[in-house]
């Protein structure tokens, strides 16, 4: 029964033909039908009903997104036919869906060398487009020799593509370069330019990886370069030599005469030349020559009404930006006009283009510009130009601002921009504007108020950062404000909420801020004479206050508790919270207010608590430098790599928590402890903690004793004596930062208003990646080949090539681990003053030596 | 290095799909309606490249062809020159119409294998190994035999 099953089933088997036709028919269940005959057919014995299945499941598997990965093994079964078309299905099926995970994969081993040294070239052409495709370490190594003869084929097309595959080759496996490197280099020489192409090809995805290596071969690609008449192998030539240059600056110069020779041609591609072109921006821009010719060549570009020319053109000069930027200034008009073109891609690099002329002179002109075409924009590219706008502006710490009133009334009105959705990058420098620079608060003020008022913007989600922002700078900076009143108002509007909690518990701070101000205000108008609070308030900072009269300080007064009272109830826990605090407190001075406009006592209590609350908020707020945490001296004895185990069993939960918190790797973070800036000059000797604080821990740790790990020590917290056990519990408290953690260093500049910056720079650093062992034995290989394969005509320098090859390979690790830790040190940001960096650099001073470059070349 | 070619129609359908490095179907069919939905909101007349970061990874472009019903879509990295990939898909759609005299979708759609024969003599593992379509077409006929 189950034989004529099968005999039923290879008859009247479905070939891929009808499984296409049957799909076209549209039919939802068709492809798990076909599926489960696919899965029947299959398993049976007969290669031909297997292979028409397998064929019809890759088919499924490229198409339509269905797993073939459990036909493995079968694909593996119909490679092995000696049919040609059965192969061609079976090698398919592997090329397309095995990877490193399969199961089967040294099931193919055996086949493929057969199938390599088959004297059918269109055989070889399948196992080695398959190898090229999915070959792992082992096969790589299994199958080098056959690969190494088949380099040497006489049939071209199987040379080719064996020149194709050890590419792959040499990837997995790179001892093979002992084997084939040799042979793959002959080929550099031979005169069939598909075969020069192929060769190339590869040498030019080898050096991608690892330019240093394949230096010595510079003078054989010199050659081709001047020689080739083929624009597909100029064109890979080039990007070698854009490589290989790029290490090596006396190649620069060499190669620049070829290049411009190549560019100054009639009729030459438009592909070679753009390829010229690059190569010189990227790599040659030195040479003075080549880079005006290159700039004259990419004019045309740009002027080319071919959409694809004038992207390419903008694409180029956004290379050369940086070094040369004469070469944009030049062809302004172009970079302008492109911005309104309809492709939305020339619009990007216009874009990026223009924001790289942008220097202090013309900022406020072009952002004029852009502002506008943001306006009429789509949304996309809408955020595209504020975004960069943004970028460009607060680059260096604002170094392009000279005028900060006028910055920041931009930003303001990008928050009025309809499709705006950079609110939080806006936010996140209103703010740093707010602590950086001082003159510019009264603008900051004037535009916070102007965003708070207005009650349309509170539904827009994409503003709420912008208004949590200017919120906060209301209420910092009230003292410049014209009028509290109205701040308070637009604070607790009853609109607000629309806004999350989070930021409404800080629209209510804020609103506290304003009313300890006013009230600090009234009361000292109260007393003119004697009060140093009076003099502070009155003589710091150009303040808009008129004093406030009863009247008004009761209307502030009662406005603000009405507008809390509704919020006493609310679910979110600091809403609720901060929303009581300010009502107590109102509560606690309010009687004292009515009765101030009586009696003069000035001892009151609530004249007392206003002064205190007065003192809270009269610090001022800096920025924090991103290194801040790192800088914290550590207490004596405090061994920050002992072992902590002993605690995850008592709180796992809180420890994990604490341990991420340590490092501030996020922006600027605000603390509303007390930070106090210092000058440069200033000594250095820390403050001692206030007293508040310690005694708040003491009382937090009454009331919520439970949650502390069991003490052995007293509840001074600045107990910082040997006796440490492992087991400490005192979480340093946040109020004992180091105050000399960051040092402002102020810029002195006539008429632009003074900007705090940090020394060691803002930006958090980045980690740097891993290497990949591959790579380095790769380059190892190819380096070793290419020093020991000694050529002809320079016998006579073998032997000091000998000599120097000792040196070479010992130079070589240490070059790849400088160069490594070169590059991770630039990773870890410029400015990294770290000591152990530069005793890193020191060393590589002495021990990098540049690899050999042939004379020919010199 | 090329990364993939594709070759799908107006409505979104892939009618060729070739990834030179390897990844499951499920993130296959996922880029294939990544890269249709980038393309179907291209407006005419503009240039035939786009950057394409986010769906294939650092350093990837994408050019691409509209030929009637057909997007021809070629993925490349940084060591493919972008008008020269341009001129590859000229080169592939002219050996197509060689094959078929005057091809048109329905011909790719029921010629799957002779398909990939044609793309397997143009790239060959995210190389291009020939750039003539006659030669392509005499390898063609050589195998077809």
């Amino acid at each position: 029964m189950a034989s004529s099953n099968s005999l039923m089933d290879s008859l009247f088997q479905r070939s891929l033909e009808d499984l296409i036709k049957g799909l076209r028919l549209g039919e939802s269940t068709f492809i798990s039908r076909s599926l489960e005959e696919i899965r029947r057919e299959i398993k049976l014995t007969d290669l031909s009903t297997k292979s028409v299945a397998l064929q019809k499941l890759s088919y499924l598997a490229a198409l339509h997104g269905v797993d073939m990965t459990w036909a493995a093994f079968h694909a593996v079964e119909v490679v092995s036919s000696s049919r040609f078309a059965h192969k061609r299905i079976g090698y398919h099926a592997i090329a397309q869906s095995f990877s490193d995970q399969t199961p089967v994969m040294l099931l193919i081993t055996n086949q493929l060398r057969k199938d390599l040294n088959s004297s059918n070239e269109h055989e070889v052409s399948l196992a080695l487009e398959c190898l090229a495709r999915i070959g792992t370490d082992d096969l790589a190594r299994d199958l080098t020799s056959e690969v190494f003869t088949l380099l040497g084929s006489s049939k071209a097309l199987v040379r080719k593509k064996a020149i194709g595959v050890v590419l792959r080759v040499f990837d997995k496996y790179p001892d093979a370069v002992k084997v084939c490197f040799k042979r793959l280099v002959e080929n550099l020489e031979s005169s069939d330019p598909q075969l020069l192409s192929a060769v190339v090809g590869v040498f030019c995805e080898l050096t991608a990886k690892d330019p240093r290596s394949y230096l010595p071969l510079a003078p054989e690609f010199y050659k081709i370069l001047v020689d080739s008449r083929n624009n597909w192998v100029l064109i890979k030539v080039l990007k070698i030599f854009a490589k290989l240059a790029s290490i090596e600056p006396r190649l620069a110069k060499k190669v620049a005469d070829p290049v411009c020779e190549h560019m100054r041609k009639q009729n030459v591609g438009k592909s070679l030349l753009f390829e010229c072109i690059r190569t010189v921006f990227s790599s040659l821009s030195n040479q003075e020559v080549a880079l005006k010719l290159a700039v004259v060549k990419i004019r045309e570009f740009l002027m080319d009404d071919d959409p694809n020319l004038k992207y390419l053109g903008l694409h180029a000069l956004s290379i050369v930006a940086p070094k040369h930027l004469w070469a944009v200034l030049e062809n302004k008009e172009a970079v302008v006009k492109a911005m309104s073109d309809e492709d939305p891609n020339v619009k990007l690099e216009a874009l990026h283009l223009l924001m790289a002329m942008v220097n202090e002179d013309n900022v406020t002109e072009i952002s004029r510009i852009l502002m506008n075409y943001a306006l009429k924009s789509d949304p996309l590219f809408c955020n595209e130009i504020i975004g960069s706008i943004l970028v460009a502006c607060s680059r260096d710490s604002y170094e392009i601002i000279v005028d900060f009133d006028w910055y920041v009334s931009l930003l303001g009105e990008m928050a009025r921009v309809p499709h705006c959705q950079r609110g939080k990058e806006i936010e996140h420098q209103l703010i740093d504007i707010g602590t950086r620079v001082k003159d510019a608060k009264l603008e900051l003020v004037r535009v916070s108020r102007a965003l708070l008022i207005d009650p349309a913007l509170l539904g827009n989600q994409f503003l709420h950062p912008i208004l949590s922002a200017a919120a906060w700078a209301s209420g910092e900076y009230v003292e410049f404000s014209k009028s509290p009143y109205e701040i308070a108002e637009a604070l607790l509007q009853p609109r607000t909420c629309l806004l999350p909690d989070s930021i409404r518990a800080i629209y209510i701070y804020s609103a506290f801020k304003v009313l300890v101000f006013s009230l600090g205000a009234y009361f000292s108008s109260q007393e003119p004479t004697s009060s140093p609070l009076a003099q502070e308030s009155t003589s710091s900072g150009p303040s808009m206050v008129n004093g406030f009269t009863y009247n008004s300080i009761s209307s502030l007064v009662n406005m603000i508790e009405l507008g809390l009272c509704s919020l006493s109830g609310t679910i979110d826990v600091e809403v609720q919270e901060r929303a009581k605090n300010v009502l107590g407190f109102i509560g606690m001075i309010k009687h004292e207010i009515a009765e101030k406009a009586t009696s003069q006592n000035s001892e009151t209590e609530a004249h007392r608590a206003i002064a205190f609350m007065e003192d809270v908020f009269s610090e001022e707020l800096g920025p924090v430098s991103s290194t801040a945490q790192e800088k914290v001296p550590l207490p004596e004895g405090l061994d920050l790599n002992e072992n902590l185990e002993g605690l995850q069993e008592i709180c796992r939960e809180v420890l994990e928590p604490m341990a991420e918190s340590d490092y501030s790797s996020d922006k600027v973070s605000f603390s509303v402890a007390k930070l106090r800036i210092r000058d440069q000059e200033e000594a250095s000797s820390s403050l001692p903690p206030p007293l508040e604080s310690s005694s708040l821990l003491a009382e937090h740790r009454k009331r919520h004793g439970l949650y502390y790990l069991s003490s052995q020590k007293s509840d001074d917290h600045n107990d910082r004596d040997g006796n440490d056990n492992n087991t400490s519990n005192e979480y340093p408290p946040a109020n004992e930062i180091s105050v000399d953690s960051f040092k402002p260093k102020k810029k002195i500049s006539k008429p632009r208003p003074v900007v705090v910056k940090l020394d060691e720079g803002d930006e958090p650093k980045r980690k740097p990646d891993a290497s990949s062992s591959n790579d380095e034995s790769l380059s190892r290989a190819i380096q070793t080949a290419l020093m020991g394969k000694g050529k002809g005509k320079e016998k006579e320098k073998e032997k000091e090539r000998v000599k120097e090859n000792h040196e070479m390979n010992v130079d070589t690790e240490n070059i790849e681990q400088s160069s490594r830790r070169e590059k991770k040190n630039k990773k870890n940001g410029e400015r990294s003053g770290k000591r152990s960096s530069r005793r890193q650099r020191g060393k590589e001073a002495s021990v990098t030596k540049p690899v050999e470059v042939p004379d020919l070349l010199l | 290095m090329i990364k993939a070619v594709m070759m799908m129609n107006t409505q979104g359908k892939p009618r060729l799909a070739k990834f030179y490095d390897f990844l499951p179907v499920e993130k296959q069919q996922e880029l294939i309606r990544g890269v249709f939905s980038v393309l179907s909101s291209r407006p005419e007349n503009v240039s035939n490249f786009l950057e394409i970061d986010s769906l294939f990874g650092p350093d990837s472009r994408l050019v691409y062809k509209h030929y009637a019903t057909l997007y021809f879509v070629l993925v490349f990295d940084g060591s493919e020159n972008e008008l020269a990939m341009l001129d590859l898909i000229q080169v592939l759609v002219e050996t197509l119409d060689k094959c078929f005299s005057n091809v048109c979708e329905l011909d790719i759609v029921f010629n799957y294998s002779k398909m990939h024969t044609v793309l397997d003599e143009i790239v060959f593992g995210g190389q291009v190994l020939e750039t003539r379509s006659d030669e392509v077409m005499k390898a063609v006929e050589e195998i077809s035999k």
